[in-house]
């Protein structure tokens, strides 16, 4: 499946320091786990890089000020997900030259689990998208044993090009970071993941790697969804993770390129993730860009930074095929934001632009489409029958990692992958029940 | 600075989608048919002509009045039922009266299309049951060959076409047996260029098997068909005369002879490919036309009838739901790969 790549506009902008907002709005839970624990109180002053929230069990991390002002409020704030999250609204001082206050440095001596620690403080998670804390990955379950290390360069999502500047301009940053890892998780091999798109990525690391490390830089065909970690395994190792598993089971780790290169700048120096790199694009903007942000900015301050157009429609956080749409212009950029998408009414046909739905007519192009081979076909019928534990128990519902491509190349216009959202939830609510 | 006031809309990703549509993939299906309807007036002339039409018409009309008896918005519109109609008109006899085709058309969109539920819910080609239908019902002028390139086919409208409703037609037209009652009461085998090119008489669209496949080749380059159905009908036909053509070469013709005449190419190409009535996978599809390949050598070699194309397709359309139930695709990370 290809849909088009439409990087061509912001592959080639460097990135760019991000202007700060009036209020940054830091949630408390921006990573899957438990949130934070806030150790500062309303009223506070705080520099930029403290930690303002401590871990809250080991499934938690860290969360650090991106600005050096007052914690205005602690209190609820929207979040991408719907829900409303506890988060830390800090007012940055117009006047102030914004240093940034260095933590303790983790050295690349210190043993496995002061890394693994390391990392969790300085509030580390998958800034690829899904926000899964990274110490955790370090740390294998018992008896399994990592032997291969992937960075994953692969992104697939049409409009993003964060990943690809990150590996162009912080190649040194990656290599630190690899460092850091293959310490901390006892792995021996490194293969970093490139698009064959981006040869001139996959060429740098190559040229750049120092002679003392274990990497092999692998390109991967253009395709979607091949940035997903199972997809990279699979075409890279040719080991499948089994259904309900996890990477861990067949030996390996991945961890996103722009993960592995904060790595590499942040515990050198002690310090947290503050700000991250997003694209910003998109029809409905008109400066687009790869900018460095600072967490917790509200999108529409993002937004109205970049000349939006006059008949903006729809905004999403990530790449169009599963970027989460922003309900609120209010949600603050978080670490597992990789961009934020503007959409005109040219693209999304406005208020009369929904496509007409068709019956199913069994062409097979979701069965063809689909990564882990499922049948969204039947999927899809069961779903509009609401028939959820069917769908877990003899359909595999459960394997489906919500790429999108299915409702991508439906030519009946059904929802599939948007039913297949609602009854995963579904069937986890019966399951708990 | 800008400010941002307008509304947003909010929708679940993905935000794009490929841009097919079920309605332009049947308006290819259906344009797809254009030559070989073409080809079939000129051969057969005005009957042929009033047949296709009548048959076309009778089908969209049939949905038609349905949706709207039944409170729903038509669905002519997604061309579905254009493509059942045009199928049905070019599998019937070209001097085969107008009421008949009427009736059959009406019968095979009612009741196996829209008793089903409607497209996409359809267990059989509406389009076959509907020749079925009239197979049983009127078996003397389903059996009726016009001879083909006839002088004044243009000129005048056979006898039989306008025949009034419930009364035995009379016939005018040079009649001619099809290649397949051919072989199979007088054990002739008619030339393999001949049945490509279309010389031969049959039923209105299925005689020309070069225009029928540049059709299917159309549509396998715009990803529209499943090239595997026609591959593995092909395969298995082919495979199974040619074992018996070296058995006995006296009773049983050749594989091109099998493959060009009757109703072989326009119903692998165009009706065992009906998407709803197949199976979803490309395994199940194999199997599916290997299914199909096998009834049609079965029927046409040793059944009571010369063809069996409508038959096998028929039948392997009943089996296609269990097809799909034994072959499903193996979910990543099951099997195969994993340790």
């Amino acid at each position: 499946m290809h849909p088009p790549e439409m990087k061509d506009e912001t592959a080639d902008l460097a990135i760019r320091q991000f202007p700060f907002a009036p209020v940054l709005i830091v949630p408390l839970s921006q990573h899957l786990g438990n949130p934070a624990k806030p150790v500062v109180r309303e009223g506070q002053e705080v520099i930029r890089g403290q930690t303002i929230a401590e871990p809250d069990g080991f499934m938690s991390v860290a969360m650090h000020a991106p600005a050096s002002g007052l914690v205005r409020r602690i209190t609820l704030a929207p979040s991408i997900t719907g829900t409303k999250v506890e988060s830390v609204y800090i007012e940055p001082y117009p006047a102030s030259t914004q240093e940034i206050d260095d933590g303790e440095p983790c050295g690349l001596d210190a043993t496995p689990d002061e890394i693994i620690t390391a990392i969790q403080h300085a509030g580390i998670v998958g800034l690829g998208g899904a926000a899964f804390p990274t110490h955790v990955k370090l740390k294998p379950p018992e008896g399994k044993r990592l032997d291969t290390l992937f960075i994953n360069g692969v992104e697939c999502e049409p409009y993003l090009t964060t990943d690809y500047r990150v590996m162009l301009e912080q190649t040194e940053d990656v290599f630190m970071g690899i460092r850091y890892l293959l310490r901390a998780s006892g792995t021996s091999e490194v293969i970093i993941a490139v698009e064959a798109n981006k040869e001139d990525a996959a060429e740098r690391f190559r040229s750049m790697c120092p002679d003392d490390l274990p990497v092999t830089v692998k390109v991967s065909p253009v395709k979607y969804p091949q940035g997903a970690e199972k997809m990279i395994f699979s075409a890279l190792l040719g080991r499948e993770v089994p259904s309900g598993g996890l990477p861990a089971d067949i030996n390996a780790i991945c961890c996103n390129v722009a993960t592995t290169a904060e790595i590499g700048r942040l515990l050198p120096r002690g310090r947290g993730i503050q700000e991250r790199v997003i694209t910003i694009g998109g029809p409905g903007v008109e400066k687009k860009g790869n900018y460095r942000i600072p967490i917790g900015t509200p999108v529409r301050f993002a937004l109205e930074q970049c000349s939006p157009a006059e008949d903006l429609s729809r905004v999403f956080m990530g790449g169009p095929m599963m970027g989460p749409t922003v309900s609120n212009l209010d949600i603050p950029i978080t670490k597992g934001t990789s961009g934020i998408t503007a959409f005109t009414t040219a693209e999304t046909g406005g208020a009369t632009g929904h496509k007409k739905v068709y019956p199913c007519i069994h062409c097979a192009r979701c069965v063809e489409a689909c990564p882990v081979f499922l049948n969204p076909s039947q999927l899809g019928i069961l779903a509009k029958n609401e028939e959820y534990e069917q769908m877990a128990e003899s359909w595999h519902l459960m394997d489906c990692f919500e790429c999108g491509a299915c409702a991508y190349v439906c030519p009946s216009h059904i929802p599939l992958v948007q039913y297949f959202r609602m009854a995963k939830k579904m069937v986890r609510k019966l399951s708990a029940a | 600075m800008a400010r941002l006031s307008r509304y947003l809309e909010i929708g679940s990703s993905p935000h794009v989608t490929d841009g097919t549509s079920t309605d332009v993939i049947m308006l290819n299906v259906f344009l797809a048919l254009l030559p070989v309807t073409a080809f079939a007036i000129y051969a057969f002339g005005t009957g042929a002509a009033l047949v296709i039409v009548v048959a076309t018409a009778s089908c969209v009309l049939t949905e038609h009045w349905l949706c709207r008896w039944t409170g729903k918005p038509s669905t002519i519109g997604d061309w579905s039922v254009a493509i059942t109609g045009l199928l049905y008109g070019l599998i019937l006899p070209p001097d085969l009266p107008l009421w008949m085709v009427f009736v059959g058309g009406v019968f095979g969109v009612a009741v196996a299309k829209f008793l089903f539920g409607g497209l996409g819910m359809n267990a059989f080609n509406a389009a076959l049951v509907a020749r079925a239908f009239l197979q049983a019902a009127f078996p003397q002028p389903m059996t009726h060959w016009q001879m083909p390139f006839a002088e004044g086919r243009f000129e005048h409208i056979p006898t039989s076409v306008l025949a009034t409703p419930f009364w035995e037609p009379t016939y005018d037209a040079v009649t001619t047996a099809t290649p397949l009652a051919l072989m199979k009461f007088e054990g002739q085998f008619a030339g393999g260029r001949e049945l490509m090119a279309g010389l031969t008489s049959g039923s209105v669209g299925e005689t020309c098997g070069v225009l029928i496949l540049l059709g299917g080749i159309y549509l396998v380059a715009r990803k529209m068909m499943n090239w595997r159905i026609p591959a593995s009908i092909f395969l298995t036909v082919a495979a199974m005369t040619w074992a018996f053509q070296l058995y006995d070469p006296v009773t049983y013709p050749g594989p091109v002879f099998m493959l060009f005449s009757g109703g072989l190419m326009l119903g692998a190409v165009f009706m065992a490919t009906d998407m709803v009535a197949s199976p979803i996978t490309n395994a199940g599809c194999w199997l599916y036309g290997m299914l199909i390949g096998v009834l049609v050598v079965v029927i046409r070699f040793w059944g009571g009838m010369p063809e069996g194309v409508m038959y096998a397709i028929l039948l392997a359309n009943a089996v296609s739901p269990h097809i799909d139930r034994l072959i499903q695709p193996r979910v990543f990370g099951t099997g195969r790969g994993t340790e």
